[in-house]
């Protein structure tokens, strides 16, 4: 009962990694309508300026945000008017191609410059790493997880908040609905799809912080993080931020409970959940069904 | 200096040339009616004075300023608000939000979203309720306050009373009455001839793309407005409707 129990504590906090992950590619897609196959590259281009700024001039990662976060910020402004504005008027298939490539272009970048050795913030921040929280009955709190799951649930509000209460977030909000309406009412669309793709990187240089602490990371790293990303994206669905810790969550205990029946099971079951919400969703959605069922009538 | 100068302005969608050559002055103050059949350009014509379609020739000056290159969010800056046919809220924000949005123009003026609810006083119980619940008059009494918010100096209306209850047409007219009399200049579009008669100063009827009448509201009679309206062929036609 308390391996169980172990379990469901210990996905929920891996849910909040996974929300955490998830926050700027489900930003990035409700408020930009990109999905940015170059988000976990992305992650892991943050956490190497984190490594980078620990191991050269010993500045501690959380100092270091005050750094990498506006340069974070300013490389998705920059992203989105040379990369994501230009592409996505074509449709959705062009930025998801346009990113692909972005993401290879920056994993060589990153093999170039770092070599493939893993690298890991873990011994810059001392206990924090491996502290813990015992809750008796053979269940430990990892101080890390703890703090992870806090500040994706901090994130979460935070941009849920400014969406909703700022004119700013209103804009965002508006643009992501009739980018030429906004226009209309004196609102220029392009600055603010560049301010969301720059929130959009300030999350993802948190996430990226995180990634380094809890373990190692390589330039390769990023295809990794993005699939675990896009599963909690998806199966929490679009609508509301919040529904990306959902996701994050019930990924993190499914995985959980997956490797408590069977070690091996801890990434099969997080890959079966999403197939399994993707399946229902279109099943659910009648008009997917009945196209497939058009074909095979067609077939037959 | 005529407020607004519009000179040998052309329009296309594709190979299809929507407006063409169309050129008029509008003075502070006036009420300018644009009729015409459906695919007459009229919207498209609003919509390259808004800058929300790019003209290919042609130019736009406000104030003697050419502003025929200038993006749509920018001459909202400079004074030009359209309210475009079928409204365009934003569905799934609340009234409220969708009448804060038009302060994000920054342009100061009397208007704002007290004196907006003071004309429209049916949205003031409705802000916190979603745009897209609203019923077609209050949501084109949103479109047009949220306009007004802008404190433009020019304010398209495109197709005002198209798909309303003649009830709520004539609140939302007698609503406009009210912003007329503040010196706005409106320019409208509008399918209901007896109404754009009753508000404009001035009447322009478009044909294929150009204008082909003008003339006072009260100079131009009904009979050359139809005219102008069908062609001379169509005439057995327009005195039917007449």
């Amino acid at each position: 009962m308390s391996q169980l129990l172990n379990a469901l504590i210990q996905g929920a906090l891996l849910g909040g990694n996974y929300a955490l992950l998830a926050c700027g590619l489900a930003f990035m897609y409700q408020v930009m309508r990109i999905i940015n196959l170059a988000h976990g590259t992305l992650i892991v281009v943050a956490a190497f300026a984190f490594w980078f700024l620990a191991d050269r001039w010993g500045i501690n990662p959380f100092v270091a945000l005050l750094g990498v976060l506006p340069a974070m910020a300013v490389i998705g402004w920059g992203l989105e008017r040379a990369v994501f504005a230009p592409s996505v008027r074509y449709g959705l298939l062009v930025p998801i191609l346009a990113t692909f490539g972005l993401a290879i272009l920056v994993n060589n970048l990153l093999f170039e410059q770092f070599g493939a050795n893993p690298r890991s913030l873990a011994p810059y921040i001392g206990a924090l790493s491996y502290g813990s929280w015992a809750l008796g009955g053979d269940i430990y709190l990892g101080q890390l997880a703890v703090l992870i799951f806090a500040v994706a649930v901090a994130l979460l509000a935070g941009l849920s908040l400014f969406l909703s209460k700022t004119l700013t977030g209103r804009a965002i909000r508006a643009t992501a609905v009739d980018r030429d309406t906004v226009g209309l009412i004196g609102v220029n669309p392009r600055k603010v799809n560049a301010i969301a793709a720059a929130i959009a990187m300030v999350t993802v240089g948190i996430a990226g912080l995180f990634l380094g602490m809890r373990g190692s990371f390589t330039p390769y790293s990023g295809m990794d993080l993005l699939i675990f990303a896009f599963e909690a994206a998806v199966i929490g669905g679009t609508g509301s931020l919040w529904r990306t810790l959902l996701g994050g969550v019930l990924l993190g205990v499914v995985q959980s409970l997956g490797a408590l029946a069977n070690p091996q099971a801890f990434l099969i079951a997080g890959h079966c959940l999403f197939l399994a919400v993707v399946v229902g969703q279109a099943l659910a959605s009648g008009r997917s069904f009945g196209h497939f069922a058009k074909k095979v009538r067609g077939w037959i | 200096m005529s407020l607004l100068e519009v000179e040998n302005l052309d329009v296309r969608h594709g190979l299809l040339r929507a407006v063409l050559d169309v050129g008029f002055q509008v003075e502070r103050g006036e009420v300018v009616a644009f009729v015409g059949a459906n695919g007459a350009g009229k919207t498209t014509l609003f919509r390259a004075l808004a800058g929300a379609h790019r003209p290919t020739g042609g130019h736009v000056r406000l104030r003697g300023e050419d502003i025929t290159a200038v993006p749509s969010y920018r001459r909202v800056k400079r004074g030009i608000v359209l309210v475009p046919e079928g409204r365009h809220l934003f569905p799934e924000m609340t009234v409220y939000e969708n009448l804060v949005l038009a302060t994000a123009s920054g342009r100061k003026g009397t208007w704002n979203i007290e004196s907006a609810l003071a004309v429209f006083p049916n949205l003031a119980p409705r802000l916190k309720q979603r745009a897209g619940t609203l019923s077609g008059g209050e949501q084109q009494a949103a479109a047009i306050a949220r306009a007004l918010i802008t404190n433009p100096d020019i304010m398209l209306l495109d197709e005002v009373s198209l798909g309303l209850s003649p009830v709520a047409v004539g609140r939302v007219y007698e609503s406009l009455q009210r912003v007329m009399h503040t010196g706005t200049t409106i320019l409208l579009v509008e399918q209901d001839l007896n109404r754009a008669l009753s508000v404009a100063t001035r009447i322009l009827c478009m044909r294929q793309g150009r204008i082909v009448a003008q003339g006072s509201a009260q100079t131009l009679s009904k009979a050359e407005i139809m005219e102008a309206y069908f062609g001379g062929q169509d005439m057995a036609a327009s005195e039917v409707r007449a």
